[in-house]
């Protein structure tokens, strides 16, 4: 795509002027076994249009007939997000032509919605609390998958011929959608980063969606809008579209944000219209334009019947739901002692879990952290991968750990006893071995190359005996150096001293 | 004529039973009699001989076996064209399907197929069982046995005509506002739409969902009742379906009484616009009722009269929905026009070349009662006259067991009579409207021909929703007295088919 600036205002000067208002539509897949409406299976990533039955297809005579586990997961999110959970709600028709819809119509709830009038709390990063407050959260069926052939944009403008994937059409979705989120002010990006990591966190702790954003299981449609400040009165909004990232929902909030402040600034009017975020200009493109009259001619889906739900139904999900993300945070937090400081940073280095999984292995808090915090996000930054994706386990820091702490071996061969874990070489204990990474403890080659560093450097020998016990280090650091890091600093020491008869 | 078709359902069925006629050759006498007359009849688009007599076969293998099977096993059938098959064509009367093959069966397909009743093939109909004379029809139109110049009604004129030439003992029809009743009153033949949710949807292409309904079509009220305990009951697949039990239908239709039942003439479906051949006949057979020992009162559903009004507002809107799906993207007709065309275009011209134009019509008329501003006065009005004509039901069953009218207003006309005034057209369902509205059974017999034309009049029976076997009860008395009367059945009088020997 190329590059179609717009006239941009800096962030700061935007802010001086307006203050921003926000709301967010984001689409949650759910991980159900099957789909919404169908018996297909709801896979990620197999043969196209292998996923899918006759209903799937839209194909003459067929009728829907709704996931019962999708009802429960769209509950689940509803008494998660402080919802209300309505008694009856109803499916409608979106009716659009589009290929990729293949009834050419989208079963959808529109004013009959199975979760409604909820709130969640979202920490920003330095502890601030913004409410942000759920309009409604609502069962739908997602589309199949186009891709343009041909073109040079990848669009279906100018493509020679479009495939069409149907495996994905029917997944089964509940889109939550905010009602208007004032008073971020500039920190409106950074609200609307959390807000949606605070979504996948939840659909993910509940484990009704794999809630992986990278494979579209949690697509953000951000809704932007200026008002000059002081103003109450809510600016025309634009919605972009499909911002698939936690780093691009910030970047498109910050854009439009700039970008609105120009247009108003010129003294134009903003169009009401959907966007196109581009990752590679960090900008936006205009979309269709879109209105309050878009006419999709909804009615009542006639071939299904209400969702019916009841105070049983609805107390059985509640109490099957885990401990909600934030209070289980404070409950961590508590428990392991840490600072407000030292907390934040494993919530943000994203190891909260790998640190709680550690802790119950068997170490302390402090210990579990420093592996997490230390080598392992340093390991991780490396390799451009999530710190628990690197293989490392909770038992396998306890059996470093214990080798540690039982004097085998000390920090530094740890690390290498990690890389030949992590090659594959065996236990820790079978790696220690292999390689022969043990402590020296033996005192007799300790004395061997202590009577080599002494010979070495006689100067700092004479100091030593003359009584100048703080130069013993440079003697240890050569027998460290021989020993290739193997020996035990402390006892190195201790035989120096004795060696040149001075007491330590 | 051989002697096998003119059988009952029920007849034939026993005649396989005791192995005095074969399920192959009972099959073979309807292929015959198929290839001897449909020339003239139009009711079939297409004739599944080789799958028939191969699950005829296999029919008789099993019973010289001695295994045990469905009392219909044996017993052909044909299929209206809206419901879908695997290894026949569905064309929904349309070009858009044309040359079609689903790779499902429709639940009741699923269930004939179980019962091994042989499927004869695909019978005509108004595209997309869209029109009350089977003229809108893109493979021309059926013609009516007892008069080739006249319609056999419409939707289902191919089922009605197909049974009433004895080219089939049985079909499958549907009903969304009287397509299954409507042909049964002109062509001489009995009609049933069931309870909404009574039969599954399942592979019955939707016109409008919440008023469509597969049913019987027959020859007799008992052939109905055996068709309809084999289609009728629970199915996962379709969310409307009803999860009660079919009933006890074959035993109502055996066990027929009147005597004490209270039969409701509703005021409003008789009198002005109703032929008067139509309304004597009424007359006669309510006075057949009425010696019978029932006891005629008259009810009043003043809400009738916005039936039609709001049937014309949910069903095109409803339709204008579910055929969405035609776009030639996925299956079916697709026309590619000249220049580079985007998918708007191939969808917009595949369109307009595959459907007709009352298919157009409604889709156009329910795109506009459904548009945002138009809504609530439109959709939204009608679904409240909806409720209103269910009150009017409820109120009318509180001092009637049943109700009755007129099935028709009038009997055929003449083809291409009403073709260019779809208002004229749309009267003739008045009557079976009202029970889609409110999802409730309705039963159609012939109850005579009328003095004017000398074709066949029809009698609506009408019971509250999940009371089909009331029907049945009722339906049989009154066909009993009726052939009494007549000295057999009225289809007896119907002319031999022109051209055909």
């Amino acid at each position: 795509m190329t590059a179609v600036h717009d006239e941009v205002l800096s962030f700061d000067e935007a802010m001086e002027k307006y203050d921003p208002a926000l709301g967010f539509e984001v689409h949650v897949e759910l991980n159900t076994r099957t789909k919404m409406f169908s018996s297909a299976p709801n896979g990620f990533g197999d043969t196209p249009n292998t996923n899918i039955t006759p209903v799937d297809l839209g194909l003459p005579g067929v009728l829907p007939v709704v996931n019962r586990v999708a009802v429960e997961s769209s509950i689940k999110i509803g008494l998660a997000l402080g919802c209300k959970i309505a008694e009856r709600s109803h499916f409608a028709r979106k009716n659009y032509f589009y290929p990729d819809t293949p009834k050419n119509f989208q079963t959808s709830q529109y004013d009959e919605p199975i979760a409604y009038d909820g709130a969640i709390d979202i920490e920003l990063a330095d502890g601030t609390v913004f409410t942000v407050e759920i309009e409604r959260a609502h069962m739908e069926e997602d589309a199949g998958k186009l891709t343009h052939m041909g073109g040079a944009t990848g669009r279906i403008q100018g493509a020679e011929f479009s495939l069409v994937d149907y495996n994905r059409a029917g997944v089964p979705l509940v889109e939550i959608v905010t009602k208007p989120i004032l008073g971020a002010g500039r920190r409106a990006p950074e609200l609307a980063k959390a807000y949606v990591a605070a979504i996948r966190e939840i659909v993910k702790n509940l484990g009704v969606s794999d809630a992986r954003m990278e494979r579209g299981n949690v697509r953000c449609d951000a809704n932007v809008s200026l008002m000059p400040k002081g103003s109450t009165t809510l600016g025309t909004r634009t919605e972009t579209k499909n911002v698939n990232s936690l780093r691009s929902v910030e970047h498109a909030v910050t854009y439009e944000i700039q970008r609105h402040a120009a247009v108003l600034d010129s003294g134009a009017a903003i169009v009401q219209e959907t966007r196109h975020w581009h990752e590679d200009t960090r900008s936006t493109t205009a979309g269709r334009p879109k209105s309050d009259a878009d006419d999709y001619r909804y009615f009542p889906e006639p071939d299904l019947v209400p969702v019916v739900t009841n105070d049983a139904w609805i107390e059985k999900l509640r109490s099957e739901l885990p401990e909600p993300p934030a209070e289980r945070r404070k409950r961590l937090q508590a428990d392991w002692g840490y600072s407000d400081a030292e907390f934040r940073d494993v919530v943000n280095a994203g190891v909260m879990s790998s640190v709680e999984d550690t802790v119950a292995a068997g170490v302390s808090p402090a210990v579990a952290r420093k592996w997490w915090m230390g080598e392992i996000s340093r390991r991780a930054k490396i390799a451009d991968v999530e710190p628990a994706e690197l293989g490392v386990t909770p038992e396998l820091i306890v059996e470093l750990n214990a080798l540690i702490e039982t004097g085998k071996i000390n920090d530094k061969l740890s690390r290498e006893v990690l890389d030949g874990v992590l090659a594959g070489e065996g236990t820790p204990a079978e790696v220690v071995e292999a390689r022969g990474l043990a402590v020296v403890s033996d005192d007799g080659p300790l004395l061997e190359a202590i009577d080599g560093a002494l010979a070495a450097q006689p100067d700092v020998a004479e100091k030593i005996r003359g009584g100048k016990v703080q130069a013993v280090g440079a003697i240890v650091g050569g027998v460290m150096k021989a020993t290739r890091g193997q020996a035990d600093a402390g006892r190195v020491r201790e035989l120096i001293l004795q060696r040149l008869g001075v007491e330590g | 004529m051989s002697e096998i078709i003119r059988l009952s359902a029920a007849a034939l069925a026993q005649k396989l039973q005791s192995r005095e006629v074969s399920a192959v050759d009972a099959t073979q006498a309807h292929l015959d009699r198929i290839a001897a007359v449909d020339g003239s009849i139009n009711a079939f688009l297409h004739v599944n001989t080789e799958e028939a007599l191969l699950v005829a076969a296999e029919v008789d293998k099993a019973r010289a076996d001695g295994d045990t099977l469905h009392p219909l096993a044996g017993v052909p059938i044909a299929v209206k064209d809206l419901i879908v098959t695997k290894g026949q064509p569905t064309t929904a009367g349309s070009k858009i399907l044309e040359g079609w093959h689903s790779p499902y069966d429709a639940t009741v397909i699923r269930r004939l197929r179980e019962a091994r009743m042989p499927i004869l093939g695909k019978t005509n109909l108004d595209e997309f069982a869209m029109g009350s004379s089977t003229e809108h029809s893109a493979y021309g139109p059926t013609r009516n046995p007892w008069d080739l110049d006249r319609i056999p009604g419409g939707s289902g004129g191919g089922s009605a005509a197909a049974v009433a030439a004895f080219e089939a003992p049985l079909a499958l029809g549907t009903d969304t506002g009287g397509s299954i009743r409507q042909p049964g009153a002109v062509t001489g033949t009995v009609g049933v739409k069931p309870t909404y949710g009574g039969v599954s949807r399942y592979g019955a292409i939707a016109m409008a969902s919440s008023l469509d309904q597969i049913g019987p079509v027959s020859r007799t009220v008992l052939d109905a009742a055996l068709l309809h305990e084999v289609i009728g009951g629970h199915d996962p697949h379709d969310s409307t379906s009803l999860t009660d039990p079919v009933g006890a239908l074959v035993e109502a239709a055996r066990r027929g009484e009147v005597k004490g039942l209270r039969v409701g003439v509703i005021k409003e479906l008789s009198g002005e616009g109703y032929q008067t051949g139509v309304l004597n006949r009424f007359a006669e057979s309510l006075e057949l009722l009425r010696g019978a020992g029932a006891e005629i009162v008259e009810v009043s559903c003043p809400n009738f009269k916005y039936a039609l009004g709001a049937y014309y507002l949910i069903m095109p809107s409803e339709a204008s929905s579910n055929l969405a799906k035609y776009d030639g993207v996925r299956f079916g007709l697709r026309v590619v026009p000249e220049g580079a065309p985007t998918i708007e275009r191939v969808m917009g011209a595949t369109r307009a070349a595959g459907f007709g134009d009352e298919v157009k019509r409604r889709i156009i008329l329910g795109t506009y009662a459904l548009s945002a501003g138009y809504y609530d006065a439109y959709y939204g009005s009608a679904q409240k006259v909806r409720t209103l004509i269910q009150r009017d039901f409820n109120a009318a069953f509180t001092q009637a067991d049943v109700l009755i009218s007129p099935t028709a207003p009038t009997t055929a006309f003449r083809l291409g009579e009403k073709l260019d005034d779809p208002l004229a057209m749309y009267l003739n369902d008045v009557a079976t409207i009202p029970a889609n509205m409110a999802g409730i059974p309705g039963l159609s017999l012939p109850n005579g021909l009328a003095d004017e034309d000398n074709l066949p009049v029809g009698i609506q029976l009408l019971a509250p929703a999940r009371q089909d076997a009331r029907l049945y009860r009722v339906g049989a008395v009154l066909e009993s007295l009726l052939e009494d009367k007549w000295g057999g059945p009225l289809l007896a009088q119907a002319p031999e088919i022109a051209g055909v020997k």
